[in-house]
């Protein structure tokens, strides 16, 4: 039997490839840890009830809530956050697409664009605008009215697949 | 919009959790996907004492397709139902409910055991498994029980769990006829549906309607399933006539809420706009229309 965890809790966790050693307790959302406790603020935090996306990140490579999930729940598992897409002078390819398109304004919401669609377009190499729109139903952006955002992921999935330049 | 404090327990086997579940009572909630039970501790709707985290029994995370039966573990989570090829070639429906459920990110934590341990009464899972007869199966202090998903659901967010007690799967009777769709309305994609419908059905050498099944869902406080139209459509041609005629008795069979929100009169019509979309789309889809 596992001991009960008693808080605060001295956690190990594992983001971005990079070993974290935190002292949390137990109750604390991945998001906030990920943002005081680690640093890393690229992973926004909107409405804190997994409706707005923008603290989507990956847990062992799929995408999901920070916000519904707590930072203990991660020891032994794999965190990717917004910080390991790309680079300021190396875009991903999704993120040069966004830029080109105007796929942001504010940008509040687009790291959660961002880790979902680098997420998805992997498993979905050629999508229809219609799979994009599905799938970005679950990240509210209030500025661009998302037009420019499935323009953009159409864009990136034709330059992944070596269609566009 | 920050959790209660709470003792974080994570069992590396079922045994351990049913007896960390039995150990702390009504004090202790099971933390399958989190994606209901995640805001409803941020909002501190729920304030459980203790939170056992189910994420490390990957053996639940299963599918296994028998001739009579598709096997679903309780921990396995919306995506994978939506995506599994096995899914696809016995339970179509069940594959594109789950399909539809919250949205892309939400789907690859969710998990059926959740969905029906949460009872939602607009919720997919449990619309589908009420609709088709799926059973499910409980393990708990004194091992393990079955208990069809119409009994298991009771109310909005009460179902027949007791102390100590997990859903370990759901099992859904195969076969089901060829013929089958899920229709849901809601006002935004992603969100909860006012109604849904699921439906299943074949047709004989005259193609008539044999093995209907028709449930509703956001029409009461549980799902339903509807016997007496499924009686009222056998062994008929699913025509026009037919379709529309089923589509009416159905909106007269329910007696859905009445609320400032949504007149019980919008979701009857609904009801019966979503049965006509759903026998048109099981019709047209294997006419490949």
């Amino acid at each position: 039997m596992s001991a009960p965890t008693q808080d605060p809790l001295t956690l190990s966790l594992s983001v971005n490839g990079e070993t974290h050693e935190v002292r949390v307790p137990a109750r604390k959302l991945l998001s906030d840890v990920l943002r005081d406790d680690i640093g890393l603020t690229g992973t926004h935090v909107g409405c804190e009830h997994g409706v707005c996306g923008a603290c989507t990140i990956l847990i062992d490579g799929r995408p999901a809530r920070a916000c519904l999930t707590f930072a203990v729940q991660m020891e032994g598992h794999e965190v990717t956050t917004i910080e390991a897409v790309g680079r300021p002078d190396t875009l991903s390819a999704l993120q040069q697409a966004l830029h080109e398109e105007h796929g942001l304004q504010c940008g509040f919401c687009t790291p959660g664009i961002v880790v979902t669609f680098e997420h998805y377009l992997r498993e979905n190499t050629n999508p229809t605008a219609e799979d994009v729109r599905d799938v970005l139903s679950g990240n509210l952006c209030r500025c661009t009215g998302y037009q420019n955002i499935v323009v953009a992921v159409l864009k990136a999935a034709a330059r992944m697949r070596g269609e566009l330049a | 919009m920050k959790p209660a404090p709470f003792t974080y327990h994570r069992p590396a086997s079922l045994a351990e959790a049913l007896t960390l579940l039995l150990r702390h009572g009504p004090a202790a909630k099971p933390l399958a996907g989190g994606q209901s039970l995640g805001p409803m501790l941020n909002m501190r709707l729920a304030r459980p004492a203790h939170l056992v985290d189910l994420n490390d029994l990957i053996e639940l995370d299963s599918l296994r397709v028998t001739e009579d039966t598709l096997e679903v573990g309780a921990l396995t989570r919306h995506h994978r139902l939506a995506n599994a090829p096995e899914v696809q070639r016995s339970l179509p429906l069940l594959g594109a409910a789950a399909a539809s459920i919250g949205h892309y990110t939400i789907r690859q934590r969710g998990t059926i055991g959740g969905s029906l341990a949460h009872a939602d009464p607009a919720a997919q899972l449990p619309l589908i498994a009420v609709t088709l007869g799926a059973t499910l199966v409980i393990s708990g202090p004194d091992g393990s029980r079955e208990i069809a998903a119409a009994d298991f659901l009771q109310s909005i967010m009460t179902v027949d769990l007791r102390d100590g007690e997990l859903i370990t799967a759901v099992r859904f009777p195969l076969p089901v006829g060829d013929l089958w769709a899920y229709e849901a309305f809601s006002r935004r994609h992603g969100d909860f549906a006012l109604v849904s419908v699921a439906l299943s059905f074949s047709r004989d050498a005259e193609g008539k309607i044999v093995a209907l099944r028709l449930g509703l869902g956001g029409v009461d406080t549980v799902p339903l399933r509807l016997p007496e139209i499924e009686a009222r459509g056998q062994g008929r041609l699913a025509d026009e006539n037919t379709i529309r005629d089923l589509a009416i008795a159905t909106a007269t069979a329910i007696a859905p809420e009445d609320s400032e929100q949504v007149p019980a009169v919008y979701r009857r019509e609904l009801a019966e706009t979503l049965v006509v979309r759903a026998f048109k789309a099981a019709v047209n889809r294997e006419e490949g229309a």
